[in-house]
């Protein structure tokens, strides 16, 4: 296992071979067996959000805790037993750089998510789960995201 | 065993679920787990206007596309194909705090009084949709990353950044929740 430490955009993919249109299809695959956990365990809901910031519930912190300490894990062995892609690459990870924007970002994200109900991950799956009016928040998100491409250089980081 | 599925999941099944996606994307493809950067790739395939950016080869990443239109139809499955057949189970404090808020819809994921197409043209739809879609989207993408990309990937690879975004994230949070939202009810409702 390494790290990338200068990736051109998080997420990254960091694999070396250049993969066919089709081979995306397992991602699909896994997105919706994530997709289908996201609704399964509730955690698309707007009530669940609104327990964790009010602290009226574990379930959030349960999941997110869990999802980290099973992410922590498997990178652990990924490491020690050098665990390398199903094309025998090296795993590489991107590192995470420093900016204040970590810290403006994150706060403004977190406002969103208070309001929303939900990172974008769960947009997808509202959307899906027939809740069609969060297109309307999703297509907002992407001009959020645009915006900031667009004020990216008059912003502290 | 259709049975069980058909019950709400523990959060530590979902929990293994949700972790689990780390290797897995690492393994079948040397793919880091991050949701948000599908958005900046929307916009870096459709609308780039010449920002930097949105300058960069986001055919490479198709991936998260293919990933996020799987979380979209994982929500299709899941709702309509493997419904947990009970109404939701909210805190009975969390319910108390929201009524007086003006909610009355608990049984639902989410709440019909707020996420229905008739409030897209109102007050509530201008801070529910718009403004709360808007601070996401230029949130993560300011923060570098989402609850997937910093608070589960970035700290399962200890990388401390990654605390400092999940640290404000839950900042912004508990500051909406408690300090924006009465303000935002109490104009809606007025």
């Amino acid at each position: 296992m390494k790290v990338d430490i200068n990736p051109s955009c998080d997420a990254q993919n960091e694999l070396a071979q250049r993969e066919s249109f089709l081979s995306n299809i397992k991602y699909l695959i896994v997105g919706t067996l994530f997709g289908i956990v996201f609704v399964k365990a509730e955690i698309i809901s707007w009530f669940r959000i609104q327990e964790m910031f009010r602290m009226q519930s574990f379930h959030m912190y349960g999941v997110i805790g869990t999802a980290v300490v099973v992410g922590m894990i498997s990178l652990f062995i990924i490491k020690k037993l050098n665990i390398k892609t199903l094309n025998g690459e090296e795993i590489v990870i991107a590192k995470k750089p420093f900016s204040k924007g970590l810290i403006y970002g994150g706060f403004m994200f977190g406002l969103g998510w208070a309001i929303t109900g939900a990172c974008p991950g769960p947009l997808f799956a509202q959307i899906g789960s027939g809740y069609l009016v969060v297109i309307v928040t999703f297509l907002s998100a992407v001009f959020g995201t645009w915006t900031y491409g667009l004020l990216q250089k008059h912003l502290p980081h | 065993m259709l049975e069980f599925i058909k019950q709400p999941w523990h959060w530590s099944v979902a929990g293994v679920f949700i972790g689990l996606t780390v290797p897995v994307l690492l393994i079948i493809g040397n793919k880091n787990f991050g949701i948000s950067s599908s958005l900046r790739h929307i916009c870096a395939a459709c609308i780039p206007a010449n920002i930097p950016l949105f300058k960069y080869n986001w055919k490479n990443e198709i991936w998260n596309l293919f990933f996020v239109f799987g979380v979209l139809l994982g929500g299709f499955l899941g709702t309509f194909g493997l419904a947990n057949e009970a109404d939701i189970q909210v805190a009975q404090s969390t319910i108390d705090d929201l009524r007086v808020f003006g909610v009355s819809d608990f049984k639902n994921l989410m709440p019909t009084d707020i996420f229905s197409f008739d409030n897209l043209f109102t007050l509530k739809g201008l801070f529910f949709f718009i403004i709360g879609g808007f601070l996401v989207g230029f949130g993560t993408r300011y923060a570098g990353g989402c609850t997937s990309g910093h608070s589960i990937m970035g700290l399962a690879s200890l990388q401390w950044p990654s605390l400092v975004a999940t640290i404000f994230f839950m900042l912004g949070g508990f500051a909406m929740t408690h300090l924006g939202l009465p303000i935002i009810f109490n104009l809606i409702n007025k």
